[in-house]
């Protein structure tokens, strides 16, 4: 494993308002502490992306002090809000524009897909665009002949080569333009939002193209998207960028429920030490991914454990646990308890076992309720724990979206 | 970790001297592929085609012929005007539209140069070539009429020793015309002030070129200032070689090709300066 990209300090400053008589004052002022070898007198200023701050800052930075290295071979998800940079370090990487300070080391070819598609000319045919935006992302003439025919399978446009692309319909244009770029003999891709466009069947073929292009050929692929699906299935990394900082840089499931306002809170609800008189106490709760105890992280494709530790001081158990679980929004989804297990005296484990891909991604809610002799509650507590599913990997080639409602539940299914 | 194996490093700035003709070269193709975009897109659903390049002078040169010879009486050095005239226009269309061509390169191509790199040097180089395509059709409609006009006359005068300098002087124009056009486009990427001064100085500049005109006209006075304007030697020569009126000296060669290459060495210098940072301001 060797270091592709390094990027060292980068900062990003853009000048908010309008260019006019104001703008060419600072300028010669910068121009002029140039001339006599002192600092840009602006290069302070500006503080950090924050939109809905209004101060009388006309500078912004919008990326600050970005650190963190590449490997070769990595499938890197960038992920972060709108505005938190993603898009500027895509430009500065793709050299579209220059960073304020600090800098960015790449070992080898970079091809960016930064919105698919550019450079086509409307008016020439589909073949023409092939080598048109092909050429425009630094491919050789013959290379691009080599590659010709694969490209337009890939595309799926073999009818309307010869048609100006102007006919073309919207798909079929980011089909041809992902094609060209996918094909690219690139040691690194970045790719940015493919996946809003195109349907549901190519933006799997991307998908695909771009696992195959990162295990079998050992590329290196940045790859920017708000679909956590496929950041989870494809990359093998993450960074997440909060207001122009990389505010994580680790695992995709550390960083996926960072995006979702997690992480400072842990799964696991110890020392609660909540009693029934002196029957009963309650002393943790915890959920966990079966395979995982330690990760505070819960992906949805594994099994999710929900533990629940307690002490019984009497002999005879008349009682019992139900849980009851609700969204984020505050709507009950369900309930449940252990009706088949019986509490015994002394200390319990009590486990609940939901299977994979039961929860979908979100943030869930418990009710803690002890019931006696199956009618009295006597013990209840109200979201006495949170916590977050999010994403994990899929199958490639399988729907990346959204199902619809909060959990899943596979049931039993016969054919008579 | 051997830090010396980075073929790329990003950073703010660059120095003035490093540009990358390499790189250009690595595109070349891309080159190509622009010109043949350009000559394509132009003549997509047109029934004519290529001819409409030919009417605009024609009808240019008439109009002149015209005005100037039959209305002023002005000089055509004795020469037929429509052959006098187009002669100069032909070389002045190809200066001028590869000037404004190369004077909007970043405004023109912001779309593009946003989304994705690739030298910027590019896209004016791309343009002076595709421009030749033009001025060929211009040239072949320049020849017909002086096929015409010898077969008519025995005052024109073809000469031949010197049809190496037509190259040439295509090349400096082209010179001049890149330098000066991507000059402009680097200093209006932010304050558009400069593109508006731009066509009345590309109008007073055709004044001061001697194409309604030859420079045998010209009060002896005002002949220095008017071969300070690099452009005037090469439509003298352009005409001396042709029809044989006119008149031009080495010095005025090596003046005119100096200068081409001083306005596009300080041309790429400023794009060069420019090219970074422009999509932040443009």
């Amino acid at each position: 494993m060797s270091t592709v990209i390094k990027v060292e300090n980068l900062s990003k400053q853009y000048r908010l308002g309008l260019v006019g008589a104001s703008t060419f004052k600072e300028d010669t002022k910068r121009w002029w502490a140039r001339i006599r070898g002192k600092e840009d007198p602006f290069i302070h200023m500006g503080v950090e992306n924050d939109r809905s701050i209004q101060d009388g800052n006309n500078f912004v930075w919008s990326l600050k002090d970005v650190n963190f290295e590449v490997q070769k071979g990595d499938v890197i998800g960038v992920i972060g809000r709108n505005g938190a940079g993603k898009s500027t370090l895509l430009k500065i990487l793709s050299k579209v524009t220059a960073p304020t300070i600090g800098s960015i080391k790449v070992k080898g070819r970079i091809a960016s897909l930064l919105e698919v598609g550019t450079g086509f000319h409307p008016e020439l045919t589909g073949r023409e665009n092939i080598y048109l935006n092909g050429a425009i992302l630094g491919m050789r003439k013959h290379e691009i002949t080599r590659k010709l025919d694969e490209i337009i399978a890939f595309a799926g446009v073999e009818k309307y080569v010869d048609t100006p692309v102007k006919r073309y319909s919207s798909g079929m244009y980011v089909r041809l333009a992902f094609a060209v770029a996918a094909h690219l003999e690139s040691e690194i891709l970045i790719v940015d939002e493919v996946l809003a466009v195109g349907d549901a069947e190519f933006q799997q073929k991307c998908l695909g193209k771009m696992g195959d292009i990162s295990k079998s050929d050992g590329r290196t692929i940045l790859f920017v998207s708000h679909n956590m699906p496929s950041i989870s299935t494809l990359c093998n990394r993450a960074i997440l960028l909060k207001n122009g900082n990389v505010s994580i840089d680790s695992s995709v499931s550390d960083c996926i429920s960072g995006y979702f306002g997690g992480q400072n809170k842990s799964n696991l609800l110890s020392n609660i030490s909540l009693k029934y008189l002196d029957v009963f106490e309650l002393k943790s709760i915890r959920v966990y991914n079966y395979s995982d105890i330690t990760k505070n992280t819960l992906l949805d494709h594994q099994e999710i454990i929900l533990e629940t530790f307690f002490t019984l001081y009497e002999d005879i158990s008349n009682y019992h646990i139900t849980y009851h679980l609700y969204n984020e929004q505050g709507d009950a989804l369900f309930s449940f308890s252990h009706s088949n297990t019986e509490l015994k005296y002394g200390d319990n484990k009590l486990l609940f076992h939901f299977p994979p891909l039961f929860f979908q991604s979100g943030t869930f809610y418990l009710h803690f309720h002890l019931i006696k002799n199956k009618k009295h509650g006597v013990l209840s507590e109200k979201d006495i724990m949170s916590f977050q599913i999010i994403d994990g990997a899929r199958e490639l080639g399988t729907y990346m979206g959204r199902e619809p409602g909060f959990i899943r539940p596979i049931f039993k299914s016969t054919i008579q | 970790m051997e830090e010396t194996n980075w073929s790329t490093i990003i950073s703010p700035h660059t120095k003035w001297y490093k540009i990358n003709i390499r790189e250009i070269w690595d595109y070349r193709d891309l080159i190509f592929i622009f010109v043949k975009r350009d000559i394509i897109s132009i003549y997509k659903q047109t029934i004519l085609g290529p001819v409409w390049f030919l009417l605009g002078p024609i009808f240019t040169v008439f109009t002149y012929t015209f005005l100037f010879s039959e209305v002023a009486h002005l000089s055509t050095d004795g020469l037929p005007g429509p052959l006098f005239y187009l002669g100069g226009t032909t070389l002045w269309n190809y200066f001028q539209a590869c000037f404004n061509g190369a004077s909007t390169t970043f405004s023109a191509n912001a779309g593009i140069f946003g989304k994705v790199y690739f030298p910027r040097l590019i896209t004016p180089i791309s343009l002076m070539i595709s421009n030749l395509l033009k001025l060929s059709f211009q040239f072949l409609t320049y020849v017909v009429f002086l096929i015409y006009y010898f077969q008519k006359s025995s005052t024109l005068h073809f000469h031949f020793e010197y049809i190496f300098l037509v190259p040439l002087l295509i090349i400096i124009l082209a010179m001049i015309a890149m330098g000066g056009g991507i000059m402009i486009s680097s200093l209006t990427s932010k304050y558009r002030d400069l593109s508006m001064v731009v066509s009345i100085g590309m109008m007073l500049l055709m004044y001061a070129t001697p194409i309604m005109y030859p420079v045998s006209a010209i009060p002896e006075f005002y002949k220095p200032y008017l071969y300070l304007n690099p452009i005037s030697p090469l439509i003298e020569i352009f005409r001396y070689v042709f029809t044989g009126t006119g008149t031009f000296t080495w010095f005025q060669v090596a003046y005119s090709f100096f200068f081409g290459c001083l306005v596009l060495f300080i041309g790429v210098f400023i794009f060069h300066r420019t090219e970074k940072n422009f999509m932040d301001t443009i």
